[in-house]
């Protein structure tokens, strides 16, 4: 086999190469995407009942559910309602109210928010997401904004 | 010997010819050096990896993962079925014996130059081993589906996300979506159960290969001048068996006293409890983790931390490229230093993280 370019059998090694790297790609392709969890078709919520008026006291937090994501309700010292996401902005736990500091307080890594909502101390980057929150008749709604 | 043989081994024999591994196992040594103490953690961490596998099986018969049962079937496990409390301890203590045998291993070898030519390869495959054995921990944290396990798993989780580009569809592969819920604990199940033990299993099997055929490593100079070996059988089998008995009774021990802790049930939409800390062999990273302030040249400062500590990780698996020998051939003193700062920044950060 002197001829120039390629021999049948290198040409023939490279087919073979190609449809094992196709087989592996058709292999590989669908089982990547099967681990990829599709979307669970929920509703975005915009709006919750968080709680009931009479059960708020001044200086107090509550936790509750906002979608698939955690919210706090927070009465401050004055008796105002604030409600924020709940997701700490660091790493994603779940924040508290604090009465003893009359701070909103992420217990994993020591982060700090005050009423508003907006990081003081630790390692929080940013802002805590605010939520609107108004009363119809003995309903504390939140909402996003 | 082959004359001699017979009844069990001679039905062997006439089905498969174990003679060149009698041989093998016959003219094996071991070499003997003060150093010799340290070629027994890598036993000792195989032993412990039995000694999951075997827990493990145990505890699938009544785990069951889902919102209404992973809970309750680890408490069914620890306070119905007979010695249940007993397997789950070993389990937990055994996972948590075998990363720090590991670990001494892995220093033991990187201190002796073990991982030198021609040993690169059983360096990487230990490092892959000991890596999967985190995934084992991470994974294997959740199952109970506990407050701390959720908050731990949440957290850890969050910071594969803060990696540029490819951290976001990484979390949310480790996570079966957006958030940490019970497809996550489906998800981790089938990691820490199937995916994570054939890995494992492949790659301890290269590993224990490599180390059979290429032999241990031996000192470089030898101290005082002669090579002195002990035979692989029975003499080195034997001190092993022994040792692996005496882990078996701390492990017992460690068991029985001090059992592990279930915690309450998780939920999603509570509070992150306080003192919400990683399994001690993250610590570490964990600690190291809070010092870097919110924002680093206008980047977040655990985006920094994370890069620095993922090249850190792949320099540690690349030493075998970039330890030079020095002109006189052996001795490399930097190595030591690199390897003494790690140790040290380790344990310093471990004892600052538990306080």
């Amino acid at each position: 086999m002197t001829e120039p370019g390629i021999s049948r059998r290198s040409f023939l090694d490279r087919l073979l190469g190609l449809g094992v790297l196709a087989w592996l790609g058709s292999v590989i392709y669908p089982v990547v995407e099967y681990f990829k969890t599709p979307p669970q078709g929920e509703a975005e919520v915009t709006s919750v009942v968080a709680t009931k008026i009479q059960s708020v006291k001044p200086n107090s937090g509550l936790v509750f559910r906002f979608g698939r994501e955690p919210a706090i309700l927070v009465s401050g010292p004055d008796g105002k309602l604030r409600a924020f996401s709940a997701t700490c902005t660091h790493l994603q736990c779940t924040v508290q109210y604090r009465n003893d500091l009359q701070k909103i307080y992420c217990a994993c890594h020591n982060g700090m928010y005050d009423l508003n909502g907006r990081n003081l101390a630790g390692p929080p980057p940013r802002p805590l997401t605010e939520f609107q929150v108004t009363v119809k008749g003995d309903d504390v709604v939140v909402s996003r904004t | 010997m082959t004359e001699r043989a017979s009844g069990p081994m001679r039905w062997i024999r006439e089905r498969f010819n174990i003679d060149p591994l009698i041989e093998f196992a016959s003219h094996k040594q071991v070499p003997e050096w003060r150093g010799s103490f340290w070629y027994y953690f890598g036993g000792v961490s195989l032993f412990l990896f039995i000694v999951q596998v075997v827990s493990g099986i145990l505890l699938l018969m009544y785990y069951q993962p889902g919102e209404k049962t992973a809970y309750e079937s680890v408490r069914f496990i620890v306070t119905k079925v007979r010695f249940g409390w007993l397997v789950r301890s070993i389990h937990s203590w055994a996972a948590n014996l075998f990363i720090l045998s590991a670990f001494i291993h892995m220093f033991s070898v990187f201190f002796t130059k073990a991982f030198r030519r021609p040993r690169e390869l059983t360096w990487y495959s230990g490092f892959l081993l000991l890596a999967l054995g985190l995934g084992f921990g991470f994974s294997g944290y959740l199952l109970p589906w506990n407050t701390l396990a959720y908050f731990a798993t949440k957290v850890g989780t969050t910071i594969v996300a803060v990696l540029p580009g490819v951290g976001e569809p990484i979390m949310e592969l480790l996570r079966a979506g957006k958030d940490v819920s019970t497809a996550t604990l489906t998800r981790f199940y089938g990691l820490h159960v199937a995916i994570l033990p054939a890995a494992f299993t492949l790659i301890l099997g290269l590993h224990l290969m490599l180390i059979q055929t290429q032999g241990m490593h031996e000192p470089e100079p030898w101290p005082g001048g002669k090579p002195r070996y002990m035979p692989f059988f029975p003499n080195f089998v034997l001190r092993d068996l022994l040792l692996w008995l005496i882990v078996l009774n701390i492990l017992a021990i460690l068991a029985v006293w001090f059992p592990w802790e279930l915690g309450s049930k998780a939920d999603p939409f509570g509070a992150a409890p306080q003192g919400i800390k990683p399994e001690w062999y993250f610590l570490f990273t964990y600690q190291a983790l809070k010092y870097f302030p919110a924002k680093l040249a206008g980047i977040d400062g655990e985006v920094v931390g994370i890069v620095l500590f993922g090249i850190a990780g792949l320099l540690w698996f690349l030493v075998p490229l970039w330890d030079a020998r020095t002109p006189r051939g052996i001795r490399n003193r930097f190595i030591n230093y690199v390897g003494i700062t790690v140790v040290l920044f380790i344990i310093v950060m471990t004892a600052l993280g538990v306080r």
